[in-house]
């Protein structure tokens, strides 16, 4: 089920994000990876050293953009500077399917930076799938919408978050970048069974998996991206590989960045439940 | 509440400054109480109210940007001391909210706004601004784009009296009243430095930083940003090479470029001839001219 119309029919396996401390490694050890994920905003500049990086990373690896700024849940317009962008780099990459937040960060033309919760309502669903739509359309390849990790929710909200998900992807007909983590942590912060999301999301859309550590305080769990997989977040993904097969899988790690072999083992951790989906599906 | 309506509340709670205490203020924007404010359309749970919940992202959207501003302008910091760097820092992202999708356009209004007020820019007010400016330039420098090279055939297509020679656009010109690429440079050294980071070592640097910063006397240079290999460097100029070089990227034509540049010029007129040849030859050899279009080749 892993290659569908939503990751442009690839069979990616375990990728890891490309960060800058690990550049040098990847140049000159030139490990065997079978795909990095990029953060599109980190290249959508002019020139200079990033683009040369990236360049020479294409010319070995397979690379598949990810982003955090296009707000598909923000109220306002696309912004159009951005888009742009983005389709010059999405020439550049060749990236088979792209991926953004279902989010919203910016009001008025002005930017959070941050992945700010939706509420979850039809009007939100309807305003949030029309810019999927225009983005696919203008970008001419898949879209994957990401759950987040979040720390508040909303009176207005009319349903719950998977089932605002699942509003969203099948108005907007694209795909799914599942994030497993953010939906442990999510679930530790509003007290909700994980596995109720994983079993309702459609699998048939999954184009992509995020899997990720995290920090966990007093009073509520943050996504930091600084930690290993914890058991219970492995036991999601088994799930939800379990429904929607061998899929494309990335292990985010983007403070205290660890050494390239200690990212990349944490990745590769995957491979035993994907093994296992492999077998199940074989049988 | 309409989305719009409802993103607008809460982006004015994220974005309001927080206590000198790193939390959430207690008054709204509107005025009223943060606790009513919030409780409006945040719902609590069991372990946090309203208020503790939007405060997560007050606070994340704070240390966000704060840190954002602070990686580009460690100098600008160097400067004005950290207390004082981080109470402009708010002011100027109170001011300047991001309005790029890129953090890396954070700080591109830094110069002109301190320009504009000058009670942030501390009591060296000349000082940060240039250290502002040319942290803002590196910047520029570092992602600019990139055009093809003049290489040597270019030049005897193009050559002629009113030849015009485009500058690549990461090259950035920029003139001084004090020298501000040593500072910056030795700032950036000691940053390098980071397998010392004890407290008696970062007490250490912060004496030396600021002694750094007092010596510094104003003499005014003339710099070129620019790369080699992808790694930005500063190059010191001749005020008339300078003066070429800006009046190129003007579009002036080379030979109006030079006798714009020589006007009172304390350099000899015999030597002028040698100085623009070895002047060329220095920046040909960095590449920082671009390859004339075709269109003009031809001409």
């Amino acid at each position: 089920m892993s290659a569908n119309r939503f990751n442009g029919f690839t069979d990616y396996g375990i990728g890891i994000g490309l960060r800058a401390p690990h550049y040098d490694h990847i140049l000159t050890r030139k490990p065997v990876v079978d795909w990095f994920e990029i953060i599109s905003e980190n290249f959508m500049i002019d020139g200079g050293r990033p683009l040369d990086i990236l360049d020479r990373i294409l010319e070995q690896y397979k690379v598949v953009q990810h982003g955090v700024s296009m707000y598909f849940g923000s109220a306002e317009k696309l912004n159009r500077e951005h888009l742009r962008r983005l389709k010059d780099l999405v020439q550049r990459t060749k990236t088979p399917w792209l991926s953004d937040h279902l989010c919203w960060g910016s009001v008025d033309g002005r930017y959070t930076h941050d992945l700010l919760p939706m509420p979850y309502t039809f009007e939100a669903a309807r305003i949030t799938a029309q810019k999927v739509r225009e983005v696919q359309d203008f970008l001419e390849i898949p879209i994957a919408v990401e759950n987040v990790s979040s720390y508040a929710e909303y009176h207005d909200s009319e349903m719950t978050e998977w089932e605002f998900l699942n509003e969203v992807v099948e108005r907007a007909d694209c795909g799914i970048l599942l994030d497993v983590n953010n939906i442990y942590v999510s679930s530790q912060n509003h007290n909700f069974n994980p596995l109720d999301y994983v079993n309702s999301v459609p699998a048939e859309r999954v184009a992509q998996i995020h899997i990720a550590g995290h920090s966990k305080y007093r009073k509520y769990i943050l996504d930091t991206h600084d930690h290993p997989v914890i058991d219970p977040v492995w036991k999601l993904y088994e799930r939800a590989i379990h429904l929607a097969g061998h899929t494309a899988t990335l292990l985010e790690w983007d403070d205290s960045i660890p050494s390239f072999q200690e990212v990349h083992d944490e990745a590769r951790k995957a491979n035993r439940f994907l093994r296992a989906t492999a077998l199940a599906e074989a049988v | 509440m309409k989305l719009m309506q409802l993103q607008r509340t809460m982006a004015r709670a994220v974005m309001q400054p927080l206590t000198s205490s790193e939390r959430m203020q207690g008054r709204a924007p509107d005025g009223g109480p943060m606790k009513r404010y919030a409780s409006r359309f945040i719902k609590p749970n069991d372990r946090l109210t309203s208020f503790e919940r939007l405060e997560i992202y007050n606070r994340q959207y704070w240390f966000r940007v704060l840190a954002a501003l602070g990686e580009d302008f460690p100098g600008l910091c160097a400067v004005l001391g950290q207390g004082r760097f981080d109470a402009m820092a708010r002011a100027y992202l109170i001011a300047n909210p991001s309005r790029s999708f890129t953090l890396r356009n954070l700080g591109s209004r830094m110069e002109s706004w301190l320009r504009k007020n000058p009670k942030w820019a501390g009591p060296n007010q000349e000082l940060a601004l240039d250290i502002a400016r040319l942290e803002w330039a590196d910047i520029e420098a570092f992602d600019g784009k990139t055009e093809p090279a003049l290489r040597p055939d270019d030049l005897s297509i193009a050559a002629g009296p009113r030849m015009k020679l485009t500058l690549q656009p990461y090259v950035r010109l920029l003139s001084f009243r004090y020298p501000v690429d040593d500072l910056l440079l030795e700032v950036r050294k000691e940053d390098e430095d980071t397998d010392f980071a004890s407290n008696t070592f970062q007490e250490r640097r912060k004496r030396k930083r600021v002694r750094a910063v007092a010596k510094l006397k104003p003499a005014p240079i003339f710099l070129a940003v620019h790369r080699i290999d992808y790694t930005v460097y500063f190059r010191r100029l001749d005020q008339e090479e300078f003066s070429i070089l800006t009046a190129l990227r003007q579009g002036k034509t080379l030979a109006a470029a030079v006798e714009w540049a020589f006007r009172g010029s304390q350099i000899a007129p015999e030597e002028r001839p040698l100085k623009v040849q070895t002047w060329f030859e220095t920046w040909s050899t960095l590449g920082w001219f671009c390859r004339p279009e075709k269109k003009q080749a031809a001409s």
